[in-house]
Parts: C-alpha cells; sequence; structure tokens
C-alpha cells in the first residue's frame, strides 16, 4: 500500500489549530457566515474525511470538501484514468488519462487547496486493509461503484462507530443517506443483501448520464460539511431518492432494523468477512455464465469469413449500442430473441455476439436448448473483433 | 383502490418502460400480484424462488417501508403511492 502525503501542513501537535491569514482571506465567504464563521473553519480544518473512490461521485466530492477547507482528505482508489471516465470524472483532464486517479485527484485537490493535507492510499480497499485505513478518519464517505466494497465500506464504519456518507447512482437516478450515525441505520437495514450476479442489469442497460453523479456527489459533499459543522438536519433515517429525468426529489423513511446483521441487538458479524464471495463474485469480474456453448476467437471468425463459410452474425446488443458500432451482423437484442427466434435457420451456423461476449453468451446458451445445433460465441464480442481484427471499430 | 406503483429505472424494461403503473388494489401484496401478473418478466426481479420479495428489493407505501408495517398485507387506500427501491452500485460503471 502506497502513502504519500502531499503538502504536509501545520497543525502543531497539540496546539491550538489557527487561519492564517492567507486562509482567513481563501474561506472568506465561510467566515461571513454565521452558520460556519471562525469555528466552524477550524472545525473543517481539523476535520479528516476519508474518501472511498476517486470517480463519478468522488470528483464533486473531493473538489468541494478540499475546497471547502476539510483539513485532512484522505483518498482511496487502485485505477487509472481512462477515456471513457472523463465524461463524468471531472477532476480529470484529457492528459491524465493513463495516470493512476490517486495520483492525478491528489495533485488536482493539491492544486485547488495547497492548505490542506491530502492522503493518498494507491490501493483497493480489502477486508485486511480497511480498518486500519478507516481509523484514522472522522468520517467515511462512499464513493465506490461497486456491491463488494459498498458493503465493506458499510460494515467497517458500523464496527468503528464512524458516519458513512452514502451515495450511488444508476444511469438517470440517484440515492444517498448517512448511514452509521448513532442509533442511525445502516446500509444493510435497507438492503441486508446484494443482487445475485445475474440479475445486474447488464452493460445493455447501463451507463450513467454525466451530471448525475455530480448532484449525488455534491448532496454528499453537503453532507459531509454539516456533519462536521454540527449544523441543520443531517440525511439519517431518510433515503433521498433523485430522479433526473422527472427532476424530483422524494425522500423514504429508513429504520435501524434491530435484526441486522452488523448493527442489530445481536449481531452475527462482528468482523470483517470475504466481500466477494458474500456478493456471490469472485474476483474482480462477475464470471462468465455458466455455458456449454464454444466459443470462437475474432482472429478464427474472420479467417472464416475470409474464407467464404456461410455464417450469420447475430448481434444480440441494443439499437443504440449498434449505431455506435457494427460488424454487419443481424440485430436482435438479447430481450427480444425469445420472442423472435423463428427468424433464425436453425439449419445454418450462427456466430452470436455482443459487447463483450456476456450476453451473446447468454444468447447462445438460449439458443442451444431451443434445438440451435450449431451455434458459436464470439470470444470477446465487438470489443475483442476490434482489438484483434478491425481496429476501426470504435470501442465504447 | 386506485393506488400507484413508481417502477425504479433498472425495472423499467420490464414494463414497457414506464416509470409509473396504476391499478387497483386492496393491500400492497394485492397490487405487487396484479402488476407482476401484467408484466410477468417482472417477477423474477421482484421475487426470489421462494415466493418472498428479494432482499435487495424494498417496498415503500408512500414514504414507510412496508417491512415496518404489516409487509404483504398492508392495507391500501385511494391515491397512495407505492415504490420499489431496488439496491443501485454505481459510481460509475467501469
Amino acid at each position: 500500500m502506497a502513502t504519500k502525503t502531499v503538502s504536509p501542513v501545520s497543525a502543531p501537535a497539540g496546539g491550538e489549530v489557527t487561519l492564517s491569514k492567507e486562509e482567513i482571506l481563501r474561506y472568506s465567504r465561510h467566515l461571513i457566515m454565521p452558520e460556519v464563521g471562525m469555528e466552524g473553519q477550524l472545525k473543517l480544518k481539523r476535520a479528516r474525511v476519508l474518501l472511498v473512490g476517486t470517480g463519478g461521485l468522488g470528483a464533486p466530492l473531493g473538489l468541494y470538501l478540499a475546497a471547502a477547507g476539510v483539513g485532512t482528505l484522505g483518498i482511496v482508489d487502485f485505477d487509472k484514468v481512462d477515456f471513457t471516465n472523463l465524461q463524468r470524472q471531472v477532476a480529470f483532464g484529457t492528459s491524465d488519462v493513463g495516470r493512476p486517479k490517486i495520483e492525478a485527484a491528489a495533485e488536482r485537490l493539491g492544486n485547488l487547496n495547497p492548505e490542506i493535507q491530502i492522503k493518498s492510499y494507491e490501493t483497493q480497499l480489502t477486508s485486511e486493509n480497511a480498518l486500519e485505513i478507516f481509523r484514522d478518519y472522522d468520517i467515511i464517505v462512499d464513493g465506490t461503484d461497486n456491491f463488494p466494497t459498498r458493503y465493506l465500506v458499510n460494515d467497517a464504519c458500523v464496527l468503528l462507530g464512524k458516519p458513512n456518507v452514502y451515495g450511488s447512482i444508476f444511469r438517470f437516478e440517484g440515492q444517498a443517506s448517512i448511514f452509521g450515525y448513532p442509533d442511525g441505520p445502516c446500509y444493510r437495514c435497507l438492503y441486508p443483501e446484494p443482487p445475485p450476479p445475474g440479475l445486474v442489469p447488464s452493460c445493455a442497460e447501463g451507463g450513467v448520464l454525466g451530471v448525475l453523479p455530480g448532484i449525488i456527489g455534491s448532496i454528499q459533499a453537503m453532507e459531509t460539511l454539516k456533519l462536521i459543522l454540527k449544523t441543520g438536519e443531517p440525511l439519517v433515517g431518510r433515503l433521498l431518492l433523485f430522479d433526473a429525468l422527472g427532476m424530483k426529489f422524494r425522500e423514504l423513511k429508513l429504520r435501524k432494523n434491530p435484526d441486522c446483521p452488523v448493527c442489530g441487538t445481536n449481531p452475527s458479524i462482528t468482523k470483517l468477512i470475504d466481500y466477494a464471495e458474500f456478493c456471490g463474485i469472485r474476483g474482480e469480474e462477475a464470471p462468465a455464465p455458466q455455458t456449454s456453448v464454444p466459443e470462437i476467437t475474432p482472429r478464427d471468425l474472420k479467417a472464416r469469413l475470409d474464407r467464404g463459410d456461410d455464417l450469420y452474425i447475430l448481434d444480440v446488443r441494443e439499437p443504440h449500442e449498434y449505431q455506435i458500432c457494427n460488424i454487419g451482423g443481424h440485430l436482435i437484442p438479447l430481450g427480444d430473441l425469445s420472442r423472435r427466434v423463428n427468424e433464425l435457420d436453425s439449419a445454418r451456423e450462427i456466430v452470436a455476439h455482443c459487447r463483450s461476449g456476456k450476453r451473446s453468451a447468454e444468447a447462445a446458451e438460449f439458443l442451444r436448448k431451443a434445438g440451435f445445433k450449431k451455434i458459436w460465441n464470439l470470444k470477446g464480442g465487438i470489443l475483442a473483433w476490434s482489438d484483434e481484427v478491425d481496429s476501426s471499430v470504435p470501442k465504447y | 383502490m386506485a393506488v400507484k406503483i413508481m417502477i425504479p429505472t433498472p425495472l423499467r424494461a420490464y414494463v414497457e418502460k414506464k416509470d409509473s403503473v396504476e391499478l387497483q388494489a386492496g393491500t400492497v401484496g394485492e397490487a405487487l400480484a396484479a402488476l407482476t401478473s401484467q408484466f410477468a418478466e417482472l417477477r423474477k426481479h421482484l421475487y426470489a424462488d421462494d415466493g418472498r420479495l428479494r432482499s435487495f428489493v424494498n417496498v415503500y407505501l408512500n414514504d414507510e417501508d412496508i417491512r415496518y408495517l404489516q409487509k404483504d398485507k398492508t392495507q391500501v387506500n385511494d391515491g397512495d403511492t407505492i415504490s420499489i427501491v431496488p439496491s443501485i452500485a454505481g459510481g460509475a460503471t467501469r
């Protein structure tokens, strides 16, 4: 675990925290508000906040918390910046592509506010390191993008008694709340278990409108500041739902579940567990669906097409994906396949493909069960086709 | 009773892309049964094989979680809103 401190700062050991002349000027719009004032600004300076994830939610979180003068900001991430991040992860620029996110984020935040201390943890948060990392912080902010890390963050916060400022997004919709607050509910009170991997929406239904993490991340940043300042009504015991399409906020009541396995009266989880296993996932990716359909590599498919073999290319992606790029396949989205199966000729050899190979494996398995004998799945999908056969096909 | 069921984004694909469905029911359980008989594909996303509501799907009557009311048997009134709120993971999809 690489821990690096950028611009180590003042806070003399045991001494009183004060603001320099430069800081007073920098924070003047806070200082002239009675709800913040000098006292509040010093609270912010003394505060130690950990951001888990520096992606879509992490960008507004990091920027606003750094700008507001949160004295110690920890950031955890292990990813590198890629081109697909830039549509929403506004802490990064085009020149950051390929750099570790943690490095680019620390530089950006350090430039925004050199008065604060930024601690970088270039590592994946795990059951082994979470408690050790969390221990040094007052508030944990959950900007993760996956269930295993979300449950890990929740459980670690409950075990350490630290508030967990939660935000989550999907396409046009977001959720926010504060978990792990004294006597308040935790994420497991809301959702005892994650969805099994097979029921998580596929990449066809995924995606996120770029501004959405900006809105939800900003709400998390606001709640974090309120917790530090001890002002207003914290988003505890309430689940805020945001619908960007209808531009509506709704609020639902959240109750602490007395039977909650981690924060209930008789908790069964008293230490961190294996979250990949808990979420039914081994390793990074969800396991490929069990299939007995043979795979064909893009290179082999190209060779066979060049040879003039009679192959029927079946593209099971969505129409809007077909518009991005295609390899001339016949489009029948996976969801329509059972209804439109009669369009296919079982006497012909069929090669099913999608973006990365997961949906087409499902489609191929479905067709095999429906009695199709000569069916292949294109290994790695159109992404692999772009890598191995035709680089002019754009990746997305 | 006429109630409105709010459908979350991840499940709209199974209800002809609608964001809400209005129907008649006496209890929350009846409303969900009517919904899943109208849209059969939705059923496996809401209920596990044992017929129980999935643990990553919460159902609210107005702003209250039905787990803390009378669950499926919770009575509904004219004009009530039932919300289906599944867990979402995103911060971003990689």
